[in-house]
């Protein structure tokens, strides 16, 4: 981050000069951008999962299929919490930028609350089929179900963990930059959640009423 | 309290680890006394262990590179005497069960602390330098992935000592490395050892790529940066794009091994083809992580002392990055006999021929440099003519085993160990000493003895070529790889020579060693005050040698390929700042710039992640849940620390250039 955005749009006869001769970047746009990169790694990370949950999807070892045990209305509820996070996430990042510290406080509880929701739902999902002897030990398609819905989950959780740091981070630090800076990758981190919890939405849940 | 550690961890009844161990406990105490004795605490954790300073995280990633090239080094040369040995009925010295952890730990070793520490370490040091810049994009996160890089291979380390290591090959097949057929914690270690360093490579790719394409001094399109930047940033793409798989499919066995999972296991649908698929998704762009960067290095050398511009700059970046795509669709190849089908082998084996073409493109690039250039035979040409003509062999033989019915006769045989030790050795080892010997100039103020660095090279490339040309011959004849011991007598003349080329090589390894002390003791007579020892082509040969922590006093502006080549011949300025300042007073301007502080976070977190991995291995779980406190710890630590830069003034710069005039200011 050392080294300053000098970044002369013109040069000494006024001509333009082309934005990848300008110089290092500022910080911001560094950052951010490193952490897209980040992002799409993890990405990866859950393309891996995807592909092994494709191929592993029928492999149910005479157990279950997804048809059999996944209850959608409850998975229909979860995507709805998601989906209305994110937006909620996008007012506490605007409210931010704004520095309105309470309006960002009021987002971030719902968008902490919304998330927790969802957690909460599919928490009860796996101790239901846990409960129900389908847990991921009993074939390789549970496995790679358990996994797949998990790692997001996971990451899920982490992000919420993220977000009580925040928190504390604007009630002790205050909406300095490098705090919003930090809400910015925030936002993208919850917002890239989303869109695996679609692939996901899609592919196990809708793809398995599909199978049948 | 201790999960499943107990005094049987420790091999008393094995005599080889055993004093091997001793040795190396007792070299490591000899250490630590003296440098407590000497008082170098201070100044190795300030300086060395809490740096971000990208030159000196790059210095210490070669160090643990040549460190560990010891430790694997010695497996080779173990395997090699073992196979000279072992023929007809003879057992040789070294038992199955130790033979099978020796290459596995071998192949881990070599891929995963020697090549890549090497390659990330050159990156690290040259990368900022060529950008005209003054530091990597995040200078804290470069710490922790190194230092978690050096987490992985203490804990591959500690195998040695406490338990054993996997039994199951360089990439642990299942469902040998399941549970039920590897029980012991051999696999463990190798899993968490490799997802706690890949996880620090990761970061650095992260780092490394948002530095190339979001820092280059001004005036440095994309299609002015050198070449070996170009080949980092390709390199660094495929490790964003390809150790999350690895992270992934490590992830899975981990499961399967911790939680019975069914991913890879023989029964309950699991499918142990898929995670050979998943971990050559890795595997094949690893390989060109490891190579592409020291086809860069050679760039750099042939051009800089062939005095040269590098013919086909274009074409070079096209092969690069076509070469980054293609690496992408050929990991099928790594298992054609997995039963695909004529017209799955069929696709793979055609894109991974087209590989050759750009690589192709690469080599007569090369050799166009060198045509008409007024060649300067340095050790860094001798590495890289001796590279070209090794690699083309490796190339040759490689595109052989890309047809598929060859590839079934040759799988899984010696013909094969040779073909990917020859494109190895002779790529990414031969580049990395190419760049080893072209940049500790730089790195360090005085340059390497010549007499002495062409004798490591001979060594090495005469070695090599005794080592695997009867590795070829052995593959043709039916030798397998693994193999602790063989029946044919007549192979054994081969097995003897291949232990003699091993042995060359390790003269050539004592010799880098001596090499680097004689050339300390005789540092005086060999300093390089110019800062541009090999009359150089590219911007870190700009500043002085070794380059203050903020490698440039002034942002250096640049108008061309060749930027320091650019000031050299056409006297052209290249500060913009300067040139305006120069003319109304003849001195440059100096502005305070703001450097990172030193930070522990990454050798604390990596301190921590040691601990992670060991309590992991071992199933101690209290353990494991302090160190992640201890993690978390870190991280919040530093989400609060607002006070993590320091400033170098006007005057303490201006004291540093008119001592070591950099190109900036002298004219």
């Amino acid at each position: 981050m050392s080294g300053g955005a000098s970044a002369a749009v013109v040069d000494a006869h006024g001509k333009p000069i082309p934005l990848s001769e300008r110089g290092p970047a500022s910080a911001w746009s560094m950052i951010s951008f490193g952490f897209w990169l980040f992002l799409l790694s993890d990405i990866v990370i859950f393309g891996s999962l995807f592909a092994t949950y494709a191929v592993l999807s029928n492999a149910t070892a005479g157990g279950p299929s997804g048809a059999d045990i996944f209850d959608l209305k409850n998975v229909f509820i979860e995507t709805c919490c998601l989906l209305a996070s994110s937006f909620t996430c996008g007012l506490m990042l605007i409210a931010a930028e704004r520095r309105q510290v309470q309006r960002f406080y009021t987002w971030a509880v719902v968008t902490w609350v919304l998330g927790a929701a969802f957690i909460g739902l599919e928490v009860t999902e796996f101790s239901d089929l846990v409960g129900r002897g389908f847990g991921p030990t009993h074939s390789a398609f549970l496995s790679a179900f358990f996994t797949l819905v998990g790692t997001h989950g996971c990451h899920v959780s982490s992000g919420l963990l993220w977000l009580l740091v925040m928190m504390a981070q604007v009630a002790t630090l205050g909406l300095r930059t490098t705090v919003v800076r930090r809400l910015f990758c925030f936002s993208l981190f919850w917002h890239a959640l989303d869109l695996v919890w679609i692939g996901v939405f899609t592919i196990v849940y809708l793809g398995s009423v599909h199978a049948t | 309290m201790l999960g499943k550690l107990t005094w049987a961890a420790i091999p008393f009844n094995q005599p080889i680890p055993l004093v091997t161990s001793i040795v190396i406990v007792l070299g490591v105490l000899a250490i630590l006394a003296l440098v407590t004795i000497k008082g170098w605490w201070p100044y190795l954790w300030q300086e060395w262990f809490s740096s971000t300073d990208h030159k000196r995280i790059g210095v210490m990633y070669v160090v643990l590179g040549l460190v560990m090239l010891f430790r694997g080094f010695a497996d080779a040369i173990m395997m090699r005497a073992q196979l000279a040995l072992a023929q007809g009925g003879a057992p040789g010295f070294l038992p199955p069960e130790h033979y099978d952890q020796i290459f596995s730990a071998h192949g881990t070793i070599m891929i995963f602390f020697v090549a890549m520490p090497f390659v990330i370490g050159l990156m690290n040091f040259v990368v900022p330098l060529q950008l005209g810049v003054r530091d990597v994009a995040f200078p804290v996160l470069n710490s922790v992935s190194f230092w978690l890089t050096a987490s992985g291979a203490l804990l591959v380390n500690l195998s040695l000592f406490i338990g054993e290591f996997a039994r199951t090959g360089w990439l642990a097949y299942p469902p040998l490395s399941e549970l039920a057929y590897s029980p012991g914690v051999g696999v463990d270690y190798y899993l968490w050892s490799l997802q706690i360093s890949g996880l620090g490579t990761l970061l650095a790719g992260i780092n490394f790529t948002t530095t190339i394409l979001k820092m280059r001094a001004p005036g440095m399109s994309y299609m002015r940066m050198p070449i070996f930047c170009w080949t980092a940033l390709a390199s660094n793409l495929l490790i964003v794009a390809a150790f999350p798989i690895l992270t992934a499919t490590f992830a899975l066995l981990l499961l399967d091994r911790y939680c019975g999972f069914h991913f890879f296991t023989p029964e309950l649908g699991g499918n142990a083809m898929m995670y050979i698929n998943l971990i050559w998704c890795w595997g094949h762009p690893e390989v060109y992580i490891l190579i592409l960067p020291c086809f860069g290095v050679f760039s750099e050398v042939i051009s800089t002392f062939s005095s040269k511009p590098l013919f086909g700059y274009h074409s070079m970046v096209v092969a690069t990055m076509a070469i980054c795509v293609l690496s992408f669709i050929v990991w099928l190849h790594h298992f054609f006999t997995m039963g695909a089908g004529a017209d799955v082998n069929g696709f793979f084996g055609i894109a991974t021929m087209i590989i050759a073409v750009p690589t192709g493109v690469k080599v007569f690039n090369w050799l166009f440099t060198i045509w008409g250039g007024s060649v300067r035979f340095t050790v860094p040409i001798y590495w890289s003519l001796g590279f070209m003509v090794t690699f083309v062999l490796g190339g040759l033989t490689g595109v052989l085993l890309a047809v598929p019915p060859a590839d079934f006769v040759l799988h899984n045989s010696l013909f094969l160990i040779a073909h990917f030790h020859n494109v190895i050795i002779g790529g990414v080892v031969f580049g990395f000493m190419a760049g080893y010997s072209y940049w500790f100039p730089k790195a360090f103020g005085f340059t390497l003895d010549e007499t002495l660095g062409k004798a490591v090279f001979w060594c090495w490339f005469v070695g090599f070529y005794l080592a695997f040309m009867p590795l070829y011959a052995l593959g043709i004849m039916g030798a397998t790889r693994r193999m602790q011991h063989y029946a044919d007598p007549s192979w054994q003349p081969y097995m003897i020579a291949a232990f003699a080329g091993a042995a060359l090589i390790f003269t050539g390894i004592l010799l880098t060693v001596v090499q680097l002390a004689w050339s300390i003791r005789t540092r005086e007579r060999r300093r390089d005050l110019t800062g541009d020892p090999w009359n150089g082509r590219t911007l870190e040969w700009g500043t002085a040698s070794p380059p203050p922590s903020w490698n440039y006093a002034v942002e250096p502006h640049v108008h061309g390929i060749d930027a320091f080549w650019d000031v050299k011949t056409k006297n052209r300025e290249l500060h913009k700042v300067a040139e305006s300042r120069y003319e109304a007073e003849h001195k440059p301007h100096y502005e305070t710039i703001h450097m990172p502080k030193p930070s522990g976070t990454g050798f604390i977190t990596a301190f921590c992640a040691v601990f992670l991995g060991f309590g992991l291995i071992w199933h101690i779980w209290w353990l494991v849940l302090v160190a992640i406190i201890g993690c978390i710890g870190m991280l919040l630590r530093q989400a609060w620390d607002t006070d993590r830069d320091m400033y170098i003034s006007a005057e303490q710069l201006e004291e540093f250039e008119r001592l070591h005039p950099s190109l900036g200011t002298q004219r």
